[in-house]
């Protein structure tokens, strides 16, 4: 063995590598694993890192000691909470049944699909400005409940929080819709048929068959719908009350950043931002790695 | 069913009327309308004359258009969306495609940890890493410039290539590239003369949704953007949040502008990609 060492140890050791996947290829990887390390990581960090280090001095912990003890942007986190977490349940929950009763082919399904697509290509800030003119005082739509007779004087739909609530409807419900359609579709509908000749009725095949299949699903729609609706910040500012009812906590974040210019503040709030959005995430993965993950029969 | 032809699908299923159909029906119905009414709103008031109360404007008129055009510059505008997209298209396809093509091929140690870093850029809110970048971009002087939005823009768009990217390429054969190699050809040519051709779908699907993205990116280009380097959405809004000190119906027509811009977008987004795959890397069955 000792006579050959020349190139041998060496031939062996990349041999060895290669074999659990390491060789040259791996060079590919690199210029995206940089760009992750310096534009994600390391921005992470320094806002970590600079969210301890207070402007005005103070102990290491003063930027969250402020935010806590200021009533003010402390709510901002349940104001957050208040909107995202009902628009986002509504969103998924609403999908749902419309997403069941229209998988499987019929005609302008593609141009519904299409349709749905619209407004999440536009995203909040034109949906602040049409929301503004057809929900406003004077809009179509108090026009027409008040053509109906429904209601009396035209309703405050606008800069409160409805406004903001719609305008996370109108994008967030076409998202989760296409998401939920897309898991249903993966779902083996031969499944289904089997209950149903061993004697299930539409409820129970839905119940028992397909809620538990779709339900890893729903989780990871919830998830991204919340994620949609937590960071909201276009329209609480327009059509919302961005002094009040919608002042949510992406913009106590802004304004500390670009309104006071005090940067580690302004970092401080941003990761209480995403620590309370991590949280909610936890909650829903721990319900979802209690649920039924193997395969659904179907290309899913 | 025997009264049905024989050239109808068996798969389609009648859309008789249960009540609960007659319920999603009229709530599908119900959200079509509003939506129309959202988007039809902005478009009958930007080619209105005035419109207080009423239910039409009270004359039609086009000079909103060139009034907009003119106050908000949008010529320059559009030319910086145009510039910044494409740069982010093309560095996040030349940068995320090779990595999905190692995260499609191989499985190496630390490689759910190197997945895991390129699905968080897309997990977190632009808000929450948004800031911190931009206190980084400002401190290093890329903020305020072309250069700092696309630098930012690139942080969810490279990540987004991989996953759309993945998919793809394991569709393809590893057979065929180890054929070529036997047949002599190296790794460059595997690349151009094998992959490549392949996988022009991918990288079109993936190239046109990085587009449509960072065209309608608010969060991002608005914290990183200086004033010659805003892009139409964050021009539409400081447009918007600076109400009244422009006529109401010229902001509108920016926004049809912008509006125009995103449908072409999405009708050419369209002819590649399925409307799913805008929202999921899942792919719908064929239809």
């Amino acid at each position: 063995m000792s006579a050959t060492a020349g190139p041998g140890p060496t031939l062996n050791w990349r041999h060895r590598l290669a074999e659990r996947g390491v060789d040259r290829k791996l060079w590919l990887l690199l210029p995206a694993t940089i760009f992750v390390l310096v534009l994600f990581i390391y921005p992470f960090l320094y806002g970590l890192s600079l969210s301890f280090q207070p402007m005005n001095g103070g102990s290491v912990l003063a930027n969250y000691q402020r935010f806590f003890n200021d009533a003010y942007q402390r709510d901002t986190i349940f104001t957050t909470l208040k909107i995202a977490l009902p628009a986002a349940l509504l969103n998924v929950f609403a999908a749902v049944p419309i997403a069941f009763r229209m998988r499987g082919r019929f005609r302008g399904k593609r141009l519904m699909t299409t349709v749905l697509v619209v407004p999440i290509t536009l995203g909040t800030v034109l949906t602040a400005q049409g929301l503004l003119n057809f929900l406003g005082p004077t809009g179509w739509f108090n026009r027409v409940l008040m053509g109906l007779h429904l209601i009396d004087g035209p309703i405050r739909l606008t800069n409160n929080y409805w406004g903001v609530f719609f305008s996370l409807i109108i994008t967030g419900f076409p998202f989760a819709f296409l998401l939920v359609l897309s898991y249903l579709s993966g779902i083996d509908p031969t499944l289904e048929r089997a209950a149903a000749t061993l004697g299930a009725s539409r409820s129970q095949r839905f119940r028992r068959i397909t809620l538990p299949l779709l339900a890893p699903g729903l989780a990871t729609t919830f998830l991204l719908t919340f994620v949609l609706a937590f960071s909201v910040f276009p329209s609480a500012v327009l059509v919302g009350n961005p002094a009040g009812s919608t002042r949510v906590i992406s913009l106590a974040a802004y304004q500390a950043a670009y309104e006071q210019y005090d940067y580690s503040y302004a970092s401080a709030i941003a990761m209480i931002m995403g620590a309370v959005e991590l949280v909610v995430v936890a909650i829903v993965l721990v319900w979802r790695a209690r649920l039924y993950t193997g395969s659904t029969g179907g290309k899913g | 069913m025997t009264a049905t032809t024989a050239a109808a699908p068996p798969a389609r299923r009648s859309l008789r009327a249960t009540p609960t159909a007659w319920v999603i029906w009229a709530v599908v119905i119900f959200f079509f309308v509003n939506l129309a009414g959202v988007v039809g709103s902005v478009l009958v008031s930007s080619f209105g004359q005035r419109w207080f109360d009423t239910w039409l404007p009270s004359g039609f008129t086009t000079h909103w258009y060139g009034d907009a055009w003119r106050e908000f510059g949008l010529l320059q505008v559009i030319t910086v969306t145009l510039v910044a997209s494409a740069l982010v298209v093309v560095l996040s396809v030349l940068i995320g495609a090779p990595a999905a093509y190692v995260l499609a091929r191989q499985n190496f140690p630390g490689k759910r940890l190197v997945y895991l870093s390129f699905l968080l850029p897309i997990l977190m809110p632009p808000i929450t890493y948004g800031i911190p970048l931009a206190t980084v971009l400002y401190k290093f002087g890329f903020a305020g410039h072309l250069s700092g939005v696309v630098l930012a823009n690139l942080v969810p768009s490279v990540p987004f290539v991989i996953l759309t990217m993945t998919p793809f390429i394991e569709q393809v054969d590893p057979r065929i590239e180890s054929a070529a190699r036997m047949l002599g050809a190296g790794t460059r040519a595997v690349f151009l003369k094998i992959l490549a051709p392949l996988l022009v779908p991918g990288l079109l699907a993936s190239a046109i949704l990085v587009l449509v993205r960072t065209v309608g990116m608010f969060e991002l280009t608005f914290l990183t953007a200086g004033p010659d380097s805003q892009t139409l959405v964050v021009a539409l809004y400081y447009s918007m949040s600076a109400a009244g000190i422009r006529a109401q119906q010229s902001v509108d027509a920016m926004a049809v502008m912008y509006t125009a811009m995103m449908l072409v977008l999405l009708v050419v987004a369209l002819r590649f990609v399925n409307p799913t795959q805008l929202v999921a890397r899942v792919k719908e069955e064929p239809e």
